[in-house]
């Protein structure tokens, strides 16, 4: 009478089954919710960008801080040439300053690294530790030795001195991220090098720096970011005709006769140049981000 | 080989004689002004031992703000990275579309400079209210949502000073974003299928399995984040200009050193400052250095 049951009994897999089925569903609704999250925050990223754009864009007319989230009523570029005039020296300034003290701190940073990795000596280890130590550093511990050091030296006040400052203290990532760099290039190459007779600057110059081009750009960009980003050694260290985008940007902002529309374009102008680079360079620049982050 | 050894020596010379007197031979010189009697345009270094250093820990009110203050923007910057920073990649690695452009636009800020950053958003975090409301609070009053309009920094101490939080986590969290994701892309696909076979839901796979295996990247976030946060100058200086409510040891030095000429004291805050961060990093610097040695 009662033999069917088992029978009836729905086969011990399908339950699982079914949860499967479930679980299936139950990622896809997680996706489609992953997507609304992610899409809502970077909403929430760019709302500053966009802030500054329609606010830069507006006539001056139309700018006012009750309409601030309105979209102009055309494309009027007023803003941004009152933010220029007041920028432009500055931005020259940075120019000057930004170049050839990215290069200076890349091409040391490549011989540290060359030698650091490849030519390793008792102590390499030390040195190379004691390196990074100072990227770390709070500049405020060494400023007022730095101000001393640079009226004595006759550099204190203009951009050559800041260009120094900049190089000094840009060797430890330099450094770094070409230790790190050279570390994986095959030692072979330099001993075979080394068979045919080069000597070690020889080899560094026909075998490493060839080869380097991917460091040079990755510490390039990030040398070029962070100091046209810098601000304290800048305004601690230049005179008013000398100083960089960044503190004359700064002294608009605080500025009370500066309206607010055009401070938010000078922002703009003074952010162009390095997210411009990040936008078309950005794999190289996320790549010097790390290699700031994960030591050795 | 002794000629390689000099064109070794003659490559690295230059950065560790730079190096040396610019960061090592400095500290040195700040130590010693600290310890002396400078106040005022003449340098004098009379030595008065650690007194500089008694006076602000000990007596000195401003110096005891700036540390709270920075205690309460480390709690909100370094808590709000790791977290939404978590979030974010734990999201992106999930090969969700778009992925791509996602990491993009959240690591953004970091190219910009923090000036940039506190010149935006100082107009973003507008404190008027009433008819003089603008940015933020003008947004959430039209969006209906008016619980939230606040004067952000202009609070009460210490919870201004919290909010000082926001726009640096607007600029920093795509960095905590990037180091966790690429901690997640090194977990072995293995792992996951062998947590999911043994029936783990998706969320205890993330509790025992894959957030675990995340600590060196999250001890990677605050140390970096960390030491940002017990430097950071620029971002306030750009908000706010400089207001006691919102100062920091690092702004204090700046002024103290360069508008009252109290260099004896801006020597001994930046050298606190720098015993902070020594603490912070050298035990991670020493670590990571030899476990590379082992490698």
């Amino acid at each position: 009478m009662t033999a069917p049951t088992v029978a009836q009994r729905p086969p011990a897999i399908a339950p699982r089954r079914v949860s499967l089925r479930a679980r299936r569903i139950r990622r896809r609704v997680l996706r489609i919710l992953g997507v609304a999250v992610l899409a809502f925050m970077a909403a929430l990223f760019l709302l500053p960008v966009y802030v500054m754009l329609i606010t830069g864009l507006k006539s001056f007319e139309e700018v006012s801080l009750a309409r601030m989230w309105d979209l102009p009523s055309g494309i009027y570029f007023d803003n941004f040439v009152a933010a220029f005039r007041a920028l432009r020296p500055n931005l020259v300034n940075s120019v000057i300053l930004t170049v050839p003290a990215a290069i200076g701190s890349a091409v040391l940073g490549s011989f540290n690294g060359y030698v650091l990795s490849k030519w390793r000596f008792r102590g390499s280890e030390t040195v190379f530790t004691l390196l990074l130590f100072g990227m770390f550093i709070p500049y405020q511990s060494i400023l007022i030795p730095l101000v001393q050091f640079m009226q004595q030296i006759n550099l204190y006040g203009g951009i050559p001195g800041l260009i120094l400052v900049h190089i000094v203290y840009g060797i430890p990532i330099t450094t770094l991220i070409f230790r790190n760099y050279y570390a994986s290039v095959p030692t072979e190459l330099i001993e075979s090098s080394r068979i045919d007779g080069a000597d070690l600057f020889r080899t560094y110059r026909h075998i490493m720096v060839p080869l380097s081009a991917p460091a040079f750009a990755v510490v390039l960009i990030w040398q070029f970011t962070n100091i046209w980003n810098e601000f304290l050694f800048a305004i601690v260290l230049t005179r008013p005709e000398s100083w960089p985008v960044t503190v004359a940007l700064n002294n608009l902002a605080g500025s009370q006769i500066v309206e607010w529309n055009v401070q938010m374009s000078g922002a703009l102008l003074a952010a162009a140049p390095t997210l411009l680079v990040y936008i078309l360079l950005g794999r190289f620049f996320v790549q010097g981000l790390m290699a700031g982050a994960v030591k050795g | 080989m002794s000629r390689d050894r000099l064109t070794a020596a003659a490559m690295i010379a230059p950065s560790v004689i730079l190096v040396g007197i610019f960061v090592y031979g400095f500290i040195a010189w700040s130590a010693r002004v600290s310890m002396s009697d400078w106040q005022g345009l003449i340098p004098s270094y009379n030595f008065v031992g650690l007194e500089n250093f008694t006076q602000l820990i000990l007596h000195d009110r401003r110096f005891f703000i700036g540390i709270r203050n920075t205690g309460v923007f480390s709690l909100v910057f370094l808590g709000g990275a790791i977290v939404l920073g978590l979030l974010l990649a734990i999201m992106l690695d999930r090969k969700l579309p778009a992925e791509g452009f996602f990491r993009s636009v959240f690591l953004f800020p970091m190219a910009v400079s923090f000036i940039v950053t506190g010149v935006a958003w100082r107009w973003l975090m507008n404190p008027a209210l009433g008819s003089r409301m603008s940015g933020l609070n003008l947004l959430f009053d039209r969006l209906g949502l008016d619980f939230l309009v606040n004067q952000w920094h202009m609070n009460p101490p210490p919870w201004g000073m919290a909010f000082i939080g926001i726009p640096a986590l607007w600029q920093m969290t795509g960095f905590a974003m990037a180091l966790f994701l690429a901690g997640l892309r090194s977990i072995p696909e293995d792992l996951r299928e062998a947590a999911r076979v043994d029936g783990a839901s998706e969320f205890q796979l993330y509790r025992r399995v894959i957030i675990p295996l995340l600590r060196p990247a999250v001890l990677s976030v605050v140390i970096i984040l960390g030491h940002i946060s017990l430097k950071i100058f620029d971002l306030i200086i750009a908000m706010t200009g400089r207001q006691v409510a919102l100062d920091v040891p690092a702004i204090y030095m700046w002024t103290t050193t360069f508008d009252a000429n109290n260099f004896n004291r801006g020597a001994a805050i930046g050298l606190l400052l720098l015993v902070s961060v020594a603490i912070l990093v050298v035990p991670y610097l020493w670590y990571s250095r030899r476990q590379e040695a082992e490698l």
